[in-house]
């Protein structure tokens, strides 16, 4: 689309890092800091939901692929890896890397399907797979149908760190976090990542300039469906839990507003927006069907007057990048 | 009462029936958004919840006003209608000049908000909706038992679609609408008023899904997520039709409804995927869809 005066994403423009660096370390702080004060499975769960949202941002931040169907990869990784633990008995890392190898392996056949369509037909297409994968998740026993996998055990790290601990889970769960951020941010900022936003860019262009641009698409799907793949496996083994709400379309569209209101194509967003919104359902989850209908009203009032999230708009004020 | 590849001819031509129902609301909703996205260049994902409004106002009408199934046909799409032509003037129409993407966040948004308003008062269970006593009962067709209110979803909603292409495509209005399709720079230099031609089409597309809420009411229950149920199949018939042809998205609704409706005869643990599975090959062999244009 030629004529579009606000494309979505991170502007172009490369300014020193510093800022980032310094954004980096306070996030890092906060993480070593945070469970003093607050309630560690809350932050477990934010930060699962937030590397959830790098992972779609991945996709809609720097290569302009609006997907609607991450849940199919969140969902079955954590029916994956529950499996994996709780029949298998496999050890918690290889548990969650079977999850994440599924969720890979589903990323690449949905991706080489969604990618031959362009703009809201590929939004629709992956949000109409992950709706036919949550019917299968219903249907298939292994999932457990309604009830979803339940008592899922967390067990011994390399067989040396009891994960029932939840200060020990905590900091699996920070590392995961933190590697997978800073590997998210060497994507971004390698050639391959420049590529990537030349596509969001102006894709015929860079077709004209001999990138397969396919291929680059299809490479980017698959490492944005193994990372929320990893982020529903490690959910997983903190909440014990696979259940079809990890599935559903509702996940896909949560993912969505996280990443809206942090900021979409930013390095700090998706992690701003999964703890806000998590902190949000957490507050009001008291109000039963209202959440829904706040995150709606979320959902405007971002599009219509606040598009560049709450990271976005920061960066902007103070002219820097995050 | 004979068997066709041993299935009894009663529960084949049921289940046939059942499908050209899906069908017709299929090609219904899957029509308006195809109109909404010619016209506005966005994606209504709102359209599912609109359609859960029209048969809502059906009923609402019935229990607050005692108005019953023939006024709330009428009425129900023109109040739905009004509030899309509202949701267009204070929240769409800045959309227009952004990415297309924002477009269906939006939607997005609004039929996150009109579902949870929905459940929050009625539940998840649905609220019956009476058959229309002058429809009620049916005709014994030797091999099938036609029940008159399906014969009549199917034929109303076959008038209706083929009404729309015939306005779109052979008439002056459609002329224009189409031009200013194409080029709305030039066809306002001709004097004619292209964003209300938008506000006006974005109404009518709501309206069309309104309607088939209508009809969809004495079927299923009236329920809060049936929008959100049958939106996303309908999103799987709009790829595999493409938006790009009115008779397209007919005729692949009503054939998607029919082949699923026979999925439940012969195989139906697949049922409720085989649309997905169907788009899945069809962009595989065709990526531009059955009737879309290669861009």
């Amino acid at each position: 689309m030629a004529n579009v005066a606000e494309p979505i994403g991170a502007p172009l423009v490369r300014a020193s890092a510093w800022s980032e660096t310094i954004a980096f370390v306070i996030m890092a702080g906060f993480f070593i800091v945070a469970p003093v004060f607050i309630y560690p499975v809350f932050l477990m769960k934010a930060l699962c939901f937030a590397l959830f949202a790098l992972a779609f941002n991945l996709l809609i931040g720097y290569v302009g692929l609006l997907s609607f169907g991450h849940a199919l990869f969140f969902g079955w990784a954590a029916y994956v890896s529950a499996h994996a633990a709780k029949v298998w008995h496999l050890p918690p890392e290889l548990a969650i890397l079977t999850g994440t190898a599924a969720a890979a392996v589903l990323g690449l056949v949905t991706g080489a399907l969604a990618i031959r369509r362009q703009g809201i037909y590929f939004a629709m297409i992956t949000l109409a797979l992950a709706q036919m994968m949550y019917f299968f998740a219903l249907q298939v026993p292994f999932t457990g149908g309604e009830d979803g996998i339940q008592g899922v055990p967390r067990g011994f790290l390399f067989g040396l760190f009891d994960l029932s601990n939840t200060m020990t889970m905590y900091a699996l769960v920070v590392v995961i976090f933190i590697a997978s951020f800073l590997f998210v941010y060497r994507i971004i900022h390698s050639p391959f990542g420049e590529v990537l936003k030349a596509i969001r860019e102006n894709e015929n262009r860079a077709i004209s300039l001999g990138y397969k641009t396919e291929r680059y698409k299809l490479v980017a799907f698959v490492l944005s469906a193994s990372l929320a793949g990893l982020a529903g496996a490690v959910k997983a083994l903190v909440f014990q839990l696979a259940s079809l709400t990890d599935v559903h379309w509702t996940m896909s569209g949560e993912v969505v507003l996280m990443t809206l209101v942090g900021g979409l194509g930013t390095v700090f967003g998706p992690v701003v927006g999964a703890f806000v919104i998590g902190a949000m359902q957490n507050y009001l989850a008291g109000f039963g069907q209202w959440v829904t209908v706040i995150q709606g009203v979320i959902f405007v009032i971002c599009v219509l007057l606040f598009r560049r999230g709450i990271v976005g708009e920061i960066a902007h004020l103070l002219r820097i990048r995050l | 009462m004979f068997e066709i590849f041993g299935i009894p001819s009663q529960a084949l031509f049921g289940q046939l029936l059942i499908g050209l129902i899906n069908g017709s609301f299929y090609a219904l909703l899957s029509l308006g958004l195809a109109v909404i996205f010619g016209m506005l260049n966005i994606i209504n994902f709102t359209h599912g919840a609109q359609y859960m409004l029209g048969a809502f106002a059906a009923y609402l009408l019935l229990q607050l006003t005692g108005l019953g199934y023939w006024p709330a046909l009428v009425i129900a799409p023109i109040l739905v209608g009004l509030s899309g032509i509202v949701i267009e003037r204070t929240m769409l129409q800045w959309l227009y000049k952004l990415d297309h993407l924002y477009g269906l966040l939006l939607t997005f948004g609004i039929a996150l908000i009109l579902e949870g308003v929905f459940r929050n008062y009625y539940g998840s269970s649905g609220q019956p909706y009476q058959l229309p006593p002058s429809l009620s009962g049916g005709q014994n067709l030797g091999f099938m038992f036609l029940p008159n209110y399906r014969a009549w979803v199917v034929v109303t909603s076959l008038v209706v679609c083929f009404g729309t292409w015939f306005v779109i495509e052979k008439t002056r209005l459609g002329a224009n609408l189409r031009a200013a399709t194409e080029n709305p720079t030039l066809v306002r230099a001709f004097g004619i008023n292209v964003p209300r031609m938008i506000t006006l089409t974005y109404g009518f597309g709501v309206g069309l899904a309104a309607l088939a809420g209508v009809m969809a009411a004495p079927i299923y229950n009236v329920s809060p997520q049936m929008g959100s149920d049958i939106i996303i199949v309908v999103f799987a018939v709009v790829v595999i039709g493409g938006m790009g042809s009115i008779l397209g998205a007919i005729l692949t609704g009503f054939g998607l409804g029919v082949i699923e409706g026979l999925t439940k005869v012969f195989f139906p643990e697949a049922s409720n995927t085989v649309i997905f599975v169907i788009m899945a090959v069809v962009l595989l062999i065709r990526p531009a869809g059955l009737f879309g244009r290669t861009a």
